[in-house]
This record gives C-alpha cells, structure tokens and sequence, in this order.
C-alpha cells in the first residue's frame, strides 16, 4: 500500500540539528529546507493578516546581551508573527550586571517555562555553551566575532530570491573581515550551497589563513568586483577597532577611498553586480548612498526576507520540542 | 487487502460534471464566486473543476485561487516532521464575494477548520461554502459538515481513502484502503461494488 501523500512523504522534511548554533553544523538539506520553508512564510507577509497561529504554545526568550536593533526587531517579529509568546531581556539594566553568570540567568529565565532562547552575546562560543547547560532550544543570534547563523541564511536567501541559485554564483565579500560573525557564517553556507566567495579588505581586517577555509583572497577592490555576481559590503565594525590600542586603518576617510564602493567604481565595473549589506550602513564609508540605494542593491530585501527566514528557522526548530505530557 | 475502488475513471468524471452543474444552478454566471482549493491534494480537484466549468459556460472562471494551510494546522508538534508548506495564490479580493473552498477527502474536519482559518486572513467573503469529493460521514472531529459532496463513504477509523489523479498518479480514481485483515466491514464492500463503472 503506498503511504499517503499528505503526511508520510513529508517524513525526513525536519532539520538535523537541535539548536541554531551556527551554519557549520547544518547539512545543505537543512539549508534548502529552511529557503523552502522560509518561501511559506514569506506568502504570509504579503497577506493582509500577517499571522498564522503555529507556535501558539511555544515561548521565547529573547536575549541580548549586545545591542541590536534590526535583529531583534525582526526576530521578534518572526515570533510575534508565528503566535509564540515572547519576553525580552537586553543586558543594561540586568542583573547581568550585578554579576549573575550566563547559566544563572538563563536557568532563572527558563524556570518561568521558557522553550526557546534567541541570544545574542558578545563572547564567541556562548551559544555552544549556552546549549550544553540548559534545557531550551537555543537560536545564536550571534555570538562575538564567531557566527550570526540567521544573517547568512538571510544572505544567501536573498541571493536565491534575486538571482534564482545560489550554486555557482560568485559572492565578494569586502570589507572588516576580521571582526564580521556575518562572514564566517555567510562562507560556510555560500560554500555549503555550492558558491564561490572571495574575501576583500585590507590586510589589517584579514583574518590569517583564511584561505584554509577554501576562499579566495583579494587585496584590489576593483578586481575582486570585476570577479564578481554579488558583493556584500560589511560594515567597519567601528565598535571593535583597536582594541590592542592599534588602529587597523589610518582614517575612515582613507578606507573609504580605498575600500569603499562609490558610485563611480561601481560604474567602472562594467556589469551588474548584486549590492548587498549586512547593515547598519555607515553611508559613505563602505558604500556611498548612491550606491545603497541603487537600483540592483537589495539591502532592503535582506531585511524583509530576514523575518521570512527566522519564522522559517523558529518553526522548524520548535517542530523538534517534544510536547509536554498533560 | 486489496484496496477497493470507490470511483473509476469515468465514474469520477462524471461526479466532477455533476458538481459544476450544482455551482451553476447556485452561483448563476460565477460572477461572485471564487473557487479555491486547499493545497496540496484539493488544488488538483479545483483544477479539474475549473476547466469543467469552463468548458460548461464556455467563460473563464473569474476568481480562482490556491490556499496553502501548512502553518494553520493544529497537528504541528503532533508529529514526526513538521509539513512542508505548498504555494498559496489568491490574486483576488475576498470581499464580499461567495467562496467554495475545495477539499479531495473530507474526515475528521480539522484540515478544513484550518483551510478556514487561513482563509479570513485574507479578508471577509460574504459567504463560505464547501465542496468535497469524497465525504467519510461519522468520522468528523469538528462541527463541519460540506455543501457540496461527489460521493459519501461510510468507513471505519482505520481505514483510508486516496484520490488519485492523471496529472500527478497517471489514472483518475479513488480507492478505499483497508489496513490489517482481520476486519473487513460490509460498507467497504458495498461502496466498491456499485462504483465501478
């Protein structure tokens, strides 16, 4: 007898892991389960009631022990808009700060029957530690200068929805490698759905033996452009320069020079290269407004499809949290 | 056991003609009304009646969509996998027009529940009705009863109904599967004998 089409075909449709820690641990499989899935939710931010009742009995904890606004906003989108209740936690004010330890905080907040932890932390490696200490699904919504899983899901999305593959596409990414989770992780899932990505920046911002990782090393801005489909300008991680008391660059003014895309070198390069930005944009430093706001940037659609792929990311999760006995 | 066939070929054709008549003789020209099926086993339901009413009126039918319910089930965490999500597209207003949702196999109810809920997110139809091919009386789970129905099926729990079509199994029919042989009901013997046109 063959098994029903409506459920039992469906059967390995879940992903492979337990938590988001970062993109290392997933499986293409996962990767394409979760563009799949993210196409689903997406239809439903185009509908006039932009909800659906799914995670109606899940819980979860946002925290963010570093600021953010554009994660956390749309994360807690995703989850308002999956039905899942919601409590936010942002260091400031904590008591973090009157020195409780991360496990303490969390268990604290878990006992209050929270299933999923959002966290951002500025320690790599916290959300991996986090997941071996607590009972709760645990989503990395970045961790230092490691992995921010979701922004490189959100990444290659994107890339997919303009382009319509991934595969094969060549990806430059420039800009403050060194101090950027958005490229770690977005190497891994580039390379993982089968693209080829360039690096460029200068040397300072380059993370040695980055090569190891299977990616080309462009110091030429202009050639790395010519190379390439699609380039992500990262921000200058102002925030974390110099922190050995060495400045990585002498000015803002000389590396946007050098290192910046302005609209004329974006004419230079002959050819429609696909715009995109992690954001916050510091305008005029690694791209001009010009180029921004240029009609093949898609800065804007990074940030809508980023609630489509956390509702995605939330969903597929949450479908692994066995139910509670009544 | 042998699964029973419910409705052959021709005997399924004939049900879906006699169905678009139905909604001709309630809807008048179609003017108002919007066909939409539930993804992803009604969609290739209200597709064959789409073109049958098509080929009746000799018009296109003005409003016709596909709803996904993937993310309104309440089975999400009842089981292994989470569903995977079909295409929604519902290009049209809801408002004020008279919806007949379209759903293969009608059981315990709740995929429709969800179809509905899914539904109003997109607005207020002035009315819902609903057209199923095969209805399992006795089986529902929730208050949900159809408009229009192509044939009942009196079953027992353990016991399936597949619609299987052209365009997505190579042959048009419906079949009645029992599973385990220890109890084979008159009912299913019944239904497979008149059906088989």
């Amino acid at each position: 007898m063959s098994p029903s089409p409506r459920t039992d075909a469906l059967a390995s449709d879940q992903l492979s892991v337990e938590h988001l820690l970062g993109i290392k641990d997933l499986i293409p499989a996962d990767i394409d389960l979760i563009f799949r899935t993210a196409d689903g939710f997406k239809e439903v931010l185009g509908r006039p009631i932009k909800k659906v009742p799914s995670l109606r009995d899940i819980t979860i904890a946002n925290l963010f022990f570093e600021s953010s606004t554009r994660t956390r906003v749309s994360f807690e989108l995703a989850e308002k808009r999956l039905s899942a209740d919601v409590v936010n936690f942002s260091s400031s004010g904590s008591s973090v700060s009157k020195g409780e330890t991360l496990i303490d905080t969390v268990n604290n907040i878990l006992a209050m029957k929270v299933d999923m932890v959002v966290m951002r932390h500025p320690d790599p490696g916290a959300a991996v530690f986090l997941s071996r200490h607590v009972g709760a699904r645990i989503v990395n919504a970045g961790d230092g200068t490691h992995e921010h899983p979701t922004q490189a899901l959100l990444d290659a999305y994107s890339i997919r929805e303009k382009l319509g593959k991934v595969k094969g596409v060549r990806v430059l990414i420039a800009g403050d490698i060194l101090h950027s989770r958005v490229a770690l992780s977005n190497i891994f899932c580039l390379q993982k759905l089968g693209a080829e990505v360039m690096l460029c920046g200068p040397s300072t911002l380059m993370p040695k033996h980055i090569e190891a990782l299977g990616v080309k090393v462009e110091r030429d801005l202009d050639k790395a452009l010519r190379w390439c489909d699609v380039a992500n300008m990262l921000r200058i991680q102002l925030e974390r320069q110099g922190g050995d008391g060495i400045a990585n660059f002498p000015s803002l003014r000389e590396y946007a020079m050098v290192y910046g895309l302005d609209l004329a070198r974006y004419k230079r390069i002959g050819k429609d290269v696909v715009i995109m930005h992690p954001g916050p944009i510091n305008r005029g430093v690694e791209v001009s407004s010009e180029v921004a706001d240029h009609a093949n940037s898609i800065i804007l659609d990074q940030v809508q499809n980023g609630v489509a792929v956390r509702m995605a990311v939330l969903y597929l999760l949450a479908a692994r949290i066995p139910r509670n006995a009544v | 056991m042998k699964p029973v066939t419910l409705l052959a070929s021709k005997a399924l054709s004939l049900t879906i003609t006699r169905l678009c008549h139905q909604l001709i003789e309630d809807h008048g020209d179609l003017g108002t009304m919007a066909l939409i099926g539930l993804q992803p086993r009604g969609v290739l339901l209200a597709r064959r009646l789409r073109q049958e009413l098509e080929r009746i009126t000799g018009r296109p039918v003005p409003a016709y969509g596909e709803l996904d319910i993937t993310f309104h089930r309440d089975d999400f965490r009842h089981r292994a996998a989470p569903p995977a999500p079909s295409a929604t597209a519902l290009d049209f207003d809801l408002e004020g027009r008279h919806v007949v949702l379209v759903d293969d196999v009608l059981y315990t109810g709740r995929s429709i529940r969800a179809g509905l809920d899914a539904l109003l997110a997109f607005g207020r139809p002035a009315t819902v009705h609903l057209l199923v091919l095969i209805d399992r009386r006795f089986s529902r789970e929730l208050p949900i009863a159809p408009d229009y129905v192509g044939r009942w099926v009196d079953s027992i729990g353990d016991q399936r109904v597949t619609v299987e079509w052209q365009e997505s199994d190579g042959r048009d029919r419906v079949l009645l599967h029992t599973t385990g042989s220890d109890t084979p009901t008159a009912s299913d013997i019944a239904q497979g004998s008149i059906s088989d046109l």
